[in-house]
Formats: C-alpha cells, structure tokens, sequence
C-alpha cells in the first residue's frame, strides 16, 4: 500500500496511456509529464505569491492580503483576472519584437530546468546522464531574456536594471556551479537520480543527505546564497528594487507580461531550491528510516517549500546589499570558499572512514571562515570611494 | 540525414544569415545567439550530450552576454550604417570566404578516410571526457588555462588607470 501512494502518479499515467494503441505509448507518457511539470508548478506558485505576501506582511507587522478569500487564499485569482484582464501597454520607441520575445524566452526556459528534476522515486521527466550540466545550461540562458527585456524597453531604467542583472547573475554562477561540483566529486555523477539515491541510505535511522557532512554544509550555505542572488532575490534584489531603479528591467512591461515576467521569476525560485533539494536535502528520500511509508514526493515538496520560506523569511529581514557589495563578496569570499571546499572533500575522501575526518574538516572550514571574515572586516578605511580596476 | 538534422541546420544557416545582415547591431547579436543554440541542438543529435550542454552554458550563457555587453559599452547602436550593412570590398572578402571554406572542407574529407570504418557509434561518457583531460590532455589543459588567465590579467590592466593619470 505505501508502494502505491508512492507510484501514484506513475500508475496513473501508464494507465490512462493504456487506452491508446502501442505506438503511440511513450509520446503520450512524455506529453502527461509535460502536463503534470505544467500543472503542478504554476500552482505551487499561486502558493508561494500567498505565502510570500502574508508572510512578508506579518513580518512588517501589518496583515497581509485579507479581503478575497479566508485568509486571502484566493488572491492569485484575483491577480491572474487583474494581468490578464489590464492593457497591454508597448512604448513607442521599443523594439517591438525583442520586447515580446523576453517573457517568452524567460518562461520557456525556466520550464525546461524541471525537465530533470527528480520529484519522487522514479519519478523524473527526462533521466539524463548528465543532467545536472543540463539544468545549469538552463539557467545560464535567463541571462540572456533579462538583457533582453531590459535593452528593448529603450529606457535607461531598465538597462541599468538589465545589466547589474545580468552582471550580479554571471558573478553568482561560479559559486553556484562550483559549490555543486563538490557534490558531483562526492558522487560520481552528473544524474541528478543518482545523486538522490546516492543519498537514500541510513546509518543508525539517519540519513546520508549531503548537508550533514562538513564539506556539504558548506557548500549548502554557499549554494544557498547563490542561489538568492541567481534568481534577484533579496538581500540581493538591487536590479528590481523597488526604491532604487523604478521595477529595474521590468519597468516598461504591464499586464500579462509582467504577470510572465513574475511567473518566471518565482518558478526560477522553485526550480533552484528543488535543485539544491536535490544536492544537499536528499530528494525525495525521507529524514528517518522509519518515515520511509510516506510517499517520497511528498518529502520533495515539503522539503521545497520550506526552503521557500526561508527565503522568503531572509527578504523580511535582512536588508539590501548594494551593487559593489555584492560583487565583492562574490568574487573575494565566496569563490575561494568554494575553492577551499572542494579541496576539503578532497582530504575526506583520502582520510577514509572514521571521526578524525570530521573534526579535520570541519575544522579548516570553520578556521578560514572566521579568519577570512575577519581579516576582510579589517581593512575598512573610510572616506570618498574609489575603484582602481573599474573606472 | 534525419528532417530534425534539415530542421536544425536550417535554423543555424537563417541564423547566421541574419547575424550579418540585419540593420541593428543588437539584434545582430541575438541572431548569434540562435546560431549558437542551433550548434548545440545538432551536438545534441549527435549524442554528445556533454559538447551540447557546455555549448549552451558557455556561449549562450556567457559569450553572448560578453558579445552584448561589448556592443552596448563601445558603439552606439542605434545608428546604423549609412552604406547598408554590405562593405566595398565584398569581392575581397569573398575569395577570402571561399579560400578558407576550402581549406577546412580539404582537412575533414581528408581526415574521414584516416579513420577505421566503425559501425557501432562509440559512447563517450563525461567519465571519458573527464578521464581523458586528467590524464592524456593535461598538459593542454593547463596551458589553455594559463593562458585565460594571461587575457583576464591583461584586460583589467588595459582597463585600468595608472596611478599618475588625472581621472
């Protein structure tokens, strides 16, 4: 019975694609998946836009949304009729096809990073073997919609907001493919399958997920922050903050695509914390041995939306990082953590088995991070800010 | 030759057409960056799977957005030639085009008869890949990574002003 819940989904599938003749089977079971990847996600983000406002409101100390639903559950109803219903509004001076093309470009290939998710046991729309290079591939690519969107609106605004964008994002795609590389070393793989059943594995009931090692800890936090800044959010949303550049590169967008605009952005959000699930929390496998009946896609989707909360709890609460803040902090501190924690999985896998890996590395971690953070505290000279390499 | 081989190198050569002859340099651009996806789908096809992924993570997701940035940071681009987007001196040009085109089509028809007729398509892993620039091409490995750093050094020093200089 566990087994079923746990293959609901696939049962489903393989029996409505029995009605068709054989030939025509697999196509249709693709299509299904398609659907499903469709359904599923857009939803979980009605979710997330509730969560994100009532959150974020109660945070600020004030109610969030309250008047459309109980509790104002059925406000991204309300906002779908709004973008969907509101005029469609294209400057005169913009280059009307790119203009178009950047949502579209945006949303296509932000669906196509589930393509290789795996959000339960065997449940994965396409099992690549090296499907980690491809999901990065994927993300590498929104860089170009938002360039896109930002210099087609012909407005200073937006390519200012396009390219500190675009800048930020290529700065934080190091330490996000880096700080995986740590895992695909541990694992010897780029499947993203096998990293999660690589996982799936208990010593005395707890769980081999790749957080409760030191080096994977690190490269958790790394990831995370990464992450936050890939996908514009906050402490890191300075290209769209809303009191500094107008909307940033969306400024020029109104109605549906802006509504585009706003879907990709959250499922970009969705899409890296399922990645970095799938890294470090383990995928779809549970946190305790004896919790192993309840059905792994729904350890995939929890695990997923409570790293939505955490990053919704962290736009709360910490504030903006200004834009040369945040390229110092990726190019100085983060990338050669990264460095030094692939060198670090390197000495565990060497020690062998037992404590004194542990302690050994968590010991170099824990050393460089505190000295590295406060040697760079230390040079602080205060007066009129000059740049020698950026003039 | 399958229709999604005819398919996907169509796209490339439309691609690559409108890279030289539109008006706009941005778009010009961006018909590059279809150029690039096109190669990575006919990798793909191929079933290099490790070539088409790094296509698209380096030159879509990178070389493009360097292309983009050059562009916008050098030349206004919203002027376009007066002359349309053809030079003088396209006959030269073109025997250049030609001479190169024929070198290259010599060295691969050349090439094809070096290799043993094999029938089964061999199955390179990123296991292979990974094996082979570890241990038989490390030392151009090594090599083409000093000489990136050469270039990133040399393009911040170009960039950057002496100390002596008035700002």
């Amino acid at each position: 019975m566990p087994e079923k819940a746990d293959q609901v989904f696939l049962l489903l599938r393989d029996w409505l694609v029995g009605f068709l003749p054989p030939g025509w089977r697999s196509a249709a079971g693709v299509v299904l998946g398609v659907i499903g990847i469709i359904a599923v996600f857009p939803g979980l983000f009605a979710i997330t836009t509730v969560l994100e406002r009532k959150g974020l409101g109660r945070m600020q100390n004030r109610l969030g949304p309250n008047r459309v639903g109980p509790f104002g559950i059925l406000q991204p109803i309300a906002d779908a009729i709004k973008s969907l219903t509101k005029e469609d509004i294209v400057p005169l001076n913009a280059d009307a096809v790119v203009h178009f093309l950047a949502p579209v470009f945006l949303v296509v290939v932000v669906f196509m990073g589930f393509a290789v998710l795996p959000v339960g046991r065997n449940m994965v729309l396409v099992n690549m073997d090296s499907g980690l290079l491809f999901y990065f591939a994927m993300g590498a690519s929104t860089e170009v919609s938002i360039f896109m969107a930002g210099w087609s609106s012909r407005n200073k605004y937006s390519l200012l907001g396009a390219m500190r964008a675009v800048a930020q994002m290529i700065s934080y795609e190091v330490p996000l493919l880096l700080s995986s590389v740590v895992i695909v070393m541990m694992t010897g793989s780029l499947s993203l399958v096998k990293i999660v059943e690589a996982q799936n594995q208990y010593t005395w009931g707890l769980p081999h997920w790749y957080i409760f090692t030191p080096w994977g800890c690190a490269a958790f936090v790394m990831y995370a922050v990464a992450a936050t800044a890939e996908t514009n959010r906050s402490p890191f949303d300075l290209p769209e903050g809303e009191s500094e550049l107008v909307a940033g590169y969306f400024t020029e967008y109104s109605g549906f695509k802006f509504a585009l605009f706003f879907l990709g952005e959250y499922l970009a959000m969705l899409s890296i914390s399922g990645l970095g699930t799938t890294l470090f929390l383990g995928g779809w496998s549970s946190p305790l041995a004896l919790l192993n009946w309840v059905p792994s896609w729904i350890w995939f989707f929890s695990k997923v939306m409570l790293s939505i909360c955490v990053l919704i709890w962290v736009r709360g609460t910490l504030p903006r990082l200004r834009q040369d803040q945040l390229m110092n902090f990726a190019w100085k501190f983060v990338l050669p953590m990264t460095l030094l924690n692939l060198m670090v999985a390197a000495l565990w896998r060497f020690m062998g088995d037992g404590w004194a890996r542990w302690v050994a590395c968590s010991a170099i971690l824990l050393l460089v991070y505190v000295g590295a953070g406060r040697v760079g505290m230390r040079r602080e000279h205060f007066g009129p800010r000059t740049y020698r390499y950026a003039e | 030759m399958s229709f999604v081989f005819w398919l996907l190198a169509a796209i490339t050569v439309a691609g690559g057409l409108a890279a030289v002859l539109l008006k706009n340099l941005v778009h010009c651009a961006l018909a590059l960056t279809v150029v690039f996806t096109g190669l990575a789908f006919l990798f793909l096809q191929l079933d290099a799977q490790f070539a088409g992924f790094a296509q698209i993570l380096v030159y879509v997701g990178a070389v493009a957005i360097l292309v983009v940035f050059a562009i916008l940071l050098t030349r206004s681009s919203e002027t376009p030639k007066d002359g349309g987007v053809f030079s003088r001196t396209w006959g030269v040009g073109l025997v250049i085009a030609a001479a190169v085109f024929a070198v290259l089509g010599w060295a691969v028809l050349q090439s094809e008869t070096g290799l043993p007729h094999e029938t089964a398509v061999p199955n390179v892993t990123v296991q292979l890949i990974g094996n082979a620039l570890m241990g038989r091409y490390v030392l151009p490995l090594e090599i083409v990574a000093l000489l990136l750093t050469a270039a990133m050094i040399g393009a911040v020093i170009v960039a950057m002003h002496e100390k002596g200089d008035a700002k």
